[in-house]
């Protein structure tokens, strides 16, 4: 059952939240992943919205804890699409979206498990052909076709984006930090199967994964005199140097720019 | 005329008295079910008032002959005046101790009445000021009617305008003293209190024939196996029908608002007034008629309940705001003073159970402090498995390698933070110094689980305990040692709900048996004046007030005494969580706390507790006088020189 941010729903929105289980990145414990409960967070935060948690996956004792995390937001029951170990949750994700498409679709920017590769919005907004708009850092109206957001952009600036609905938003660490999670309604909470079939993921099959090592960090030498130029150093905007700014290029042109600098980066070898 | 009188007033007074007990008891029984031996703690009322409450009471001398005079001639009267002009039998000697019962109820209510010539701050006023009249009335009343039936006067002396004027005056009296016992007015705390101590939730608080009773102070775990069970409490339906008794029980007295440290401190709390609130949601109404102290900063007439509604509202205003609640440090000073044994941190963390666990609503730092307990069993969010790296020179021997040891030691979540890593390193010291058999759980400890449930997260706190009984179980030790007392208070007292009994010594008590046993040596100390701040969860917890005294005493200090101490130690403002809740008042408990340290001259407070220390060496003062652990004081002042000992289990098996 939906959760209803206002008694009168009446004309309300219809928004979906889809949540991942997440991994505490000191102990890898399961919970609710960060982002995605930030997600759930600014769907409460809504005035006039009926609110669904989605979650696809592999269902399993551990990850039972961390979805209820999402129930004792406040929640009395979640989608749960289940599939098996080696699914690709993409497909069931749409086909399940296309059948009850919501007017928004929210989500964390990148899970905390699987590939974590940030990649599923967008394969999701492509797929049901809606716009996605990324770091969102608060729904400030919505309209019946139209929602108004600020995006976060670097250095705590914000941009104003007036998006046509439906749509998928993203939502990372600029966002409100989510409310506590409860004991009792997460205990009672429930998870409503939806079936969905469950395709492997073929591609994944090839992979071999592994645990990810610290990367060396590139340290910043600060030669400052004083403590002004230290505060200066730390203040300052991260230096591209060489940055360049392209404006009217074409594709081609974009195309082109960015795949030389990849060389000079040395992340392509020809 | 008076002999017609008096037998209407006195059992038309014993019958509204019974009407008004009935609707009364209809008032607890909306409480939750909490079995108790009926007969057995009725038996029991006459010894737990006079021995264990008189204990209380006894601490304002005054008071409590004041109040044997008043009370003990009120029932003496009252049984007599029954028998004497209810019953019409004046014969003998009857009538004389009757004369005599009611002469002395009115010397107690002369006291009683000074007592309310310029009250202090804490009594609470209103109806309560006009209780020593009422007195007055009813001892003078029977005292001068009672006077013919004895023979002293002739019958029907004075003419009827005396007759209707004592009829009157012992009227009024009965109204105040009999039936207002039953139907709210100030003298229900007699009647409540007599079977609060009958049904008391915690009836090994009490002596028995058998010996004193005992210390009882760990929270009742909640059911969470059952998922009916309520998670706290969230209307004043919700508490056990023996809990609204005893909020019933209130004389309003204050003691316990004197004492409280986050009243003092400007917090929105006054464990008076909450027990009093209590009352109004279990008859339903507002605060409006509540005649003392509010809670600071808050207007009394603005909050209103009913037995089946919310206490706290998660908008707007109800019964009790939540910064009320959570302002408490869960330093029992008001259970320890309340003469009528009101258990007022109980009752707090029922409340903040529903906040936490179905609200969701812990304040502050509360929600994170809970995740990292929950992610990491530390409440810092701090990798587990970097519990020892502050001992990483100090080759700790490990119970997962060596299995058993006589000694556990119980580290607790001060491994994290440096200012307690001293104190471990000096304990570590002293217990190598004495050749004590020692082993750490390392890596395996987790957060005891106190905090988590002072919070209200009665599922974490099971949650880390149960993991910890589980450990624990794998190794065989005499007894744990911590230099924690929350964490002493929970393994010692609230593990065992769980399945987990231990043996549990604070440092100072082991410290100290340690030397009296002549296992350590200590060169004679340079410290000056000392004096010693008692932890709330060691001494009003557990009892433990004189080994660090004692400590301090073998290390030749110069020992003086904060005018609250011992059982009256003002609490440091750390425990409960208040540091994580973090309620704004107008000042700072621990600088408070300094503040009785700098009046007794000393230039050093000894502590026992690692949120002692965080919280007073917090106070930023000039002239702040030194905080130390007790370990670090015996640990300086080791005599190196003297030769190590050894004290393992095998040396003493060989010796035996
Ligand atoms: S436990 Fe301490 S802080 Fe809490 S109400 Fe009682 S006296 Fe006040
Ligand atoms: S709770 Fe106890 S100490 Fe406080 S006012 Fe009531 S009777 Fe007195």
């Amino acid at each position: 059952m939906p959760h209803e941010t206002t008694k009168n729903a009446a004309g309300a929105l219809d928004v979906a939240v889809l949540v991942s289980i997440g991994r505490h990145p000191v102990t890898g414990r399961t919970r609710r992943a960060d982002q995605d409960a930030r997600a759930v967070e600014a769907a409460l935060a809504l005035d006039h919205a009926r609110v669904q948690l989605i979650h696809a996956g592999h269902h399993e004792t551990d990850s039972e804890a961390a979805l209820r995390g999402y129930l004792g937001m406040g929640f009395e029951a979640l989608t749960l699409i289940e599939q098996a170990g080696d699914a690709d949750v993409l497909p069931a994700l749409t086909d399940a979206l296309r059948e009850a498409p919501p007017r928004l679709l929210l989500c964390g920017t990148r899970a905390e498990t699987g590939e974590g590769s940030g990649l599923l919005p967008y394969l999701l907004a492509e797929s049901l052909g809606w716009p996605i708009v990324t770091g969102l850092a608060e729904i400030e109206r919505v309209e019946p076709e139209h929602v108004t957001l600020l995006q976060a952009l670097p250095r705590g600036q914000r941009r104003r984006l007036r998006l046509r609905l439906p749509a998928v938003i993203t939502v990372d660490e600029a966002a409100p930090a989510p409310r506590q999670s409860a004991f009792g309604p997460a205990r009672r909470g429930a998870l409503a199967v939806s079936e969905q079939a469950s395709r492997p993921d073929t591609a994944l099959a090839d992979w071999t994964l592994e645990p990810a090592r610290p990367r060396p960090k590139r340290l910043k030498v600060v030669k400052a005199a004083s403590a002004r130029d230290r505060f200066k150093a730390a203040a300052a905007k991260a230096e591209g140097g060489g940055g360049q700014v392209l404006t009217d290029a074409t594709p081609e042109q974009g195309a082109e720019a960015i795949f030389k600098l990849l060389h000079e980066e040395g992340v392509l070898r020809r | 005329m008076l002999d017609i009188l008096l037998p209407i007033l006195i059992f038309s007074a014993l019958a509204l008295a019974a009407i008004g007990a009935v609707r009364r008891i209809r008032l607890w029984r909306q409480g939750r079910p909490s079995p108790v031996p009926v007969i057995r703690g009725l038996a029991a009322v006459p010894r737990r008032y006079l021995v264990d409450l008189h204990h209380v009471v006894a601490r304002d001398k005054v008071m409590s002959s004041t109040h044997v005079a008043t009370a003990g001639g009120f029932v003496a009267a009252m049984a007599l005046a029954i028998v004497v002009h209810g019953l019409g039998l004046a014969e003998g000697v009857l009538g004389w101790l009757l004369l005599a019962a009611s002469a002395t109820m009115f010397v107690g209510s002369l006291f009683v009445a000074r007592r309310r010539i310029n009250p202090p701050a804490r009594l609470s006023k209103g109806p309560w000021m006009r209780l020593p009249k009422s007195l007055m009335a009813f001892s003078l009343g029977i005292f001068v009617a009672t006077l013919p039936a004895v023979g002293v006067l002739p019958p029907d002396a004075g003419g009827w305008l005396v007759a209707v004027l004592l009829a009157a005056a012992v009227a009024w009296g009965l109204a105040e003293l009999v039936f207002g016992m039953t139907w709210g007015g100030p003298m229900k705390h007699a009647f409540a209190g007599a079977l609060h101590l009958a049904f008391h939730r915690r009836a090994e608080r009490f002596s028995t024939a058998a010996g004193p009773g005992r210390r009882s102070t760990g929270l009742k775990a909640l059911d969470l196996d059952d998922a009916e069970a309520p998670l706290g409490v969230e209307t004043p339906a919700d508490f056990t029908w023996n809990q609204l008794l005893g909020f019933d029980a209130c004389v309003q007295c204050g003691r316990c608002e004197a004492v409280c440290p986050a009243f003092a401190a400007g917090q929105p709390l006054n464990p008076k007034k909450l027990v009093q609130d209590m009352v109004v949601g279990m008859a339903g109404g507002s605060d409006a008629a509540y005649a003392g102290s509010p809670y600071p900063g808050k207007a009394v007439g603005e909050h209103a309940g009913d037995p089946h509604g919310p206490i706290v509202a998660r908008e707007g205003t109800a019964l009790v705001d939540a910064e009320t609640l959570w302002s408490c440090t869960t330093c029992r000073a008001c259970v320890e003073e309340c003469p009528m044994m009101i258990e007022h941190v109980d009752a707090i963390v029922d409340m903040r159970r529903f906040l936490t666990l179905e609200h969701g609503n812990t304040p502050n730092k509360g929600a994170e402090v809970l995740d990292n307990l929950i992610a990491t069993d530390n409440p810092g969010g701090f990798d587990p498995g970097s519990r020892l790296h502050w001992a990483a020179d100090l080759e700790l021997p490990l119970m997962a390698e060596r299995g058993e040891a006589q000694v556990l030691l119980w580290l607790g979540d001060g491994v994290f933070d440096m200012r307690n890593q001293r104190t471990l390193r000096a304990l570590v010291k002293v217990l190598r110094a004495a050749g004590v058999d020692f082993a750490v759980l390392g890596n395996e400890e987790r957060d005891s689980g106190d905090v988590a449930r002072r919070l209200g997260d009665e599922a974490t706190f099971q949650s880390l305990a149960r993991r910890n009984i589980a450990t624990l179980a794998q190794y065989r030790f005499d007894r744990i040692v911590t230099c924690d007392p929350h964490s002493f208070h929970v393994l010692a007292n609230e593990y065992g709900e769980l399945g987990g009994n231990y043996e549990v010594s604070h440092h100072s008590t082991y410290i100290n048996e340690l030397l009296e046993a002549g296992w350590l040596s200590l060169k004679a100390s340079r410290l000056g004046r000392v004096t010693y701040h008692d932890p709330c969860y060691l001494g009003r917890y557990n009892g433990e007030y004189a080994a660090p005294r004692a400590v301090l005493d073998a290390l030749g200090v110069e020992r003086v005494e904060m005018a609250r101490s011992g059982y009256r130690s003002r609490c440091c403002g750390g425990g409960g969580g208040a540091p994580i809740t973090d309620i704004p008042g107008k000042q700072r408990i621990p600088d408070m706390r300094m503040n009785d340290v700098s009046e007794t001259g000393a230039d050093l407070v000894a502590v026992g507790c690692p949120q002692c220390t965080a919280m007073l060496e917090g106070v930023v003062a000039e002239d702040r006088a030194v905080v130390k652990d007790i370990a670090e004081l015996v640990a300086d002042a080791l005599d190196e020189s003297a030769p190590a000992k050894d004290r393992r289990r095998v040396t003493e098996e060989e010796a035996a």
